[in-house]
């Protein structure tokens, strides 16, 4: 079931449209930021609450990729693999990040600690190659700097 | 003499926000209130007059698009008017700038807008890892609120205007005008045929304007100073002055605020330094990934809409991503179809299937597997992606840094063919 928080949290939305569907994108992301990500049963209940079918819902989730059908790691890396910080190092970063987290492109660490995922252009483009690490964006990256940046990430 | 630059002097030099008295200090939403006493056409006509265009990318003129817009007491209502903040695409940084710096600004101009087309209700698109735009935004939105500069009647008049952010969930697809509309609508974000345009049916199947931060930051200062003003900030036909932009291998990457048709070399050199030291100029997209290659022979070329068309590219977002020769071009332009074929929402089958195919092609080379037969079927992607055979804007944008590689870097993909493997690996 929806816990009261996430019923207010969506109730406040509610307003900014004229009808209820409309706000499901913002529901799914409010249950999300309180779960970590969506499984088949926070869909059910998001669904439930808006007074959509479950499938409605979903076809909505699996079109957006801020929208976590599978369990992420406690920080999620998103990694900008765009044009521009491909021309300024992305290969190497990325090299580097799957080396030390010991995981891929899409995939978690055993810990849980880190789920490292590919993210198109984040407009910071004259400070490439960067990253979006949960809310903090980190810029002019070396390979070099990816040890010190996971550190502070517990 | 120094050039205006109506849309960043007020910037704060340390990259901190403009709150909204800071902001009233230097002139801020005296615009809005001049607007509220003129009839919506004068400033259709005003804005029409300026000659602004919009910044987006496609530089469709604001007041034409304003002016299919159903006005008066038989107009249906309520009436929509979208900032489109959802900036992803590649390589391009500039509305950041804008809503990091100056968000008063930006909701000016979205009243004014409002006012033009009698919108009831405004929303914001905004990608959510923009989390400090984000945060300064809604901050924004709290003072104006607050102030009674939105909600019931607005600055004391008869005026009524809601204000929402709307934080999105990703996906290129969302910043072409009737995908966002539909994510705005809580659907998959694939684009609406049209005719109908949503100046008639948009948001909610009502009249509905959608435009880019930039254009919509321009407005307060073309009411406050007149559209004469506005055309001479340009150096050319199309007015007004223009975020440029610039990454990639240059000395120094950065954005600036110029007058509206500084060439591309000026950019090039004058401000962003020129390349670094030991690499060398190849090329440029001019504003952003879906944009066709110029090289060494365009760099006197104006950048603004109309002159850039001319040698066959187009200024899009005006943020240029430059190539250097240290970077493979067939790469580069593999890292672009990769994106474009990610991002292709599945609507229609040139789009998710022909830029797919391109990657895979382009890929080949890379693994030096390509062929000179592969390059005519490139080329015939590109035709089969051209306009009028898809829904959107999506798939002939994305074979426009392929159609121009295609032309300027032929040598480099024969290179890979003949080498059997990628010469800059």
């Amino acid at each position: 079931m929806l816990s009261a928080e996430e019923r207010r949290e969506i109730e406040a939305e509610l307003p900014h449209y004229p009808d209820k569907q409309a706000a499901c994108i913002d529901a799914m992301k409010i249950v999300q930021r309180y779960r970590g990500w969506l499984s088949d049963e926070s869909i059910r209940e998001i669904a439930e609450f808006l007074g959509m079918s479950p499938d409605d819902l979903d076809s909505v989730a699996t079109f957006y990729n801020l929208i976590y059908r599978k369990p992420v790691g406690r920080h999620v890396i998103l990694l900008c693999n765009s044009v521009s910080c491909w021309i300024m190092g992305y290969d190497r970063l990325r090299e580097r990040l799957c080396q030390r987290l010991g995981i891929q492109l899409g995939e978690t660490t055993a810990d849980r600690r880190f789920t490292l995922l590919p993210i198109v252009c984040l407009g910071t483009c004259d400070h490439a190659p960067a990253l979006l690490l949960d809310n903090d964006l980190h810029r002019d990256l070396s390979p070099n700097s990816v040890e010190q940046i996971l550190e502070s990430y517990r | 003499m120094a050039s205006e630059r109506p849309l960043t002097k007020d910037m704060k030099a340390d990259g901190e926000v403009l709150l909204l008295r800071e902001y009233e200090r230097v002139g801020g939403y005296r615009a809005i209130r001049e607007a509220l006493g003129m009839e919506p056409k004068e400033i259709t006509d005003l804005v029409a007059k300026s000659g602004l265009r919009g910044r987006g990318g496609a530089g469709f003129p604001t007041g034409s698009k304003w002016s299919f817009v159903p006005l008066g007491k038989d107009a249906p209502h309520p009436k929509y008017l979208v900032a489109n903040a959802d900036e992803m695409e590649p390589g391009t940084f500039k509305d950041r700038w804008l809503m990091e710096g100056n968000p008063h600004q930006l909701l000016e101009g979205m009243m004014i807008a409002s006012r033009a087309i009698e919108a009831d209700v405004a929303y914001i698109f905004l990608r959510s890892e923009y989390v400090l735009s984000a945060q300064r935004m809604q901050h924004a939105i709290a003072e104006a609120y607050a102030a009674g500069y939105l909600g019931k009647k607005i600055f004391g008049s008869e005026v009524s205007l809601e204000l929402f952010l709307h934080l999105s969930a990703g996906r290129y697809m969302c910043g072409e005008e009737t995908g966002l509309l539909n994510a705005l609508e809580g659907k998959r974000a694939n684009p609406r045929t049209k005719p109908p345009y949503p100046q008639i049916s948009g948001l909610f199947g009502k009249p509905t304007i959608v435009q880019n931060v930039e254009t919509l930051s321009n407005l307060p200062h073309i009411v406050n100073h007149g559209f004469e003003w506005f055309k001479k900030l340009s150096r050319t036909a199309d007015a007004g002055t223009k975020l440029y932009g610039a990454s990639g291998k240059v000395k120094r990457p950065g954005l600036w605020e110029l007058p509206m048709g500084t060439t591309v070399g000026e950019l090039l050199e004058d401000h962003a330094g020129g390349m670094r030291d030991g690499v060398k100029f190849r090329g440029l997209l001019p504003g952003g990934a879906s944009t066709d290659f110029l090289t060494e022979q365009h760099l006197d070329v104006k950048m603004d809409f109309t002159e850039v068309q001319k040698v066959g590219s187009r200024m899009g977002t005006g943020t240029m991503i430059i190539l250097d020769d240290q970077t493979c071009p067939v790469g580069m332009v593999w890292n672009l179809e990769d994106f474009f074929a990610q991002e292709s929402c599945g609507w229609c089958t040139p789009c998710w299937s022909g830029l797919r195919w391109a990657e895979r092609i382009l890929f080949a080379f890379e693994q030096g597997l390509g062929s000179e037969a592969d390059l005519e079927k490139l080329a015939w992607i590109t035709k089969l992606c051209a306009p009028g055979n898809t829904f959107c804007a999506l798939a002939p944008g994305a074979v426009e840094p392929l159609q121009s590689a295609l032309k300027y870097f032929r040598d480099d993909f024969l290179r890979h063919v003949h080498e059997k493997r990628c010469p800059w690996r």
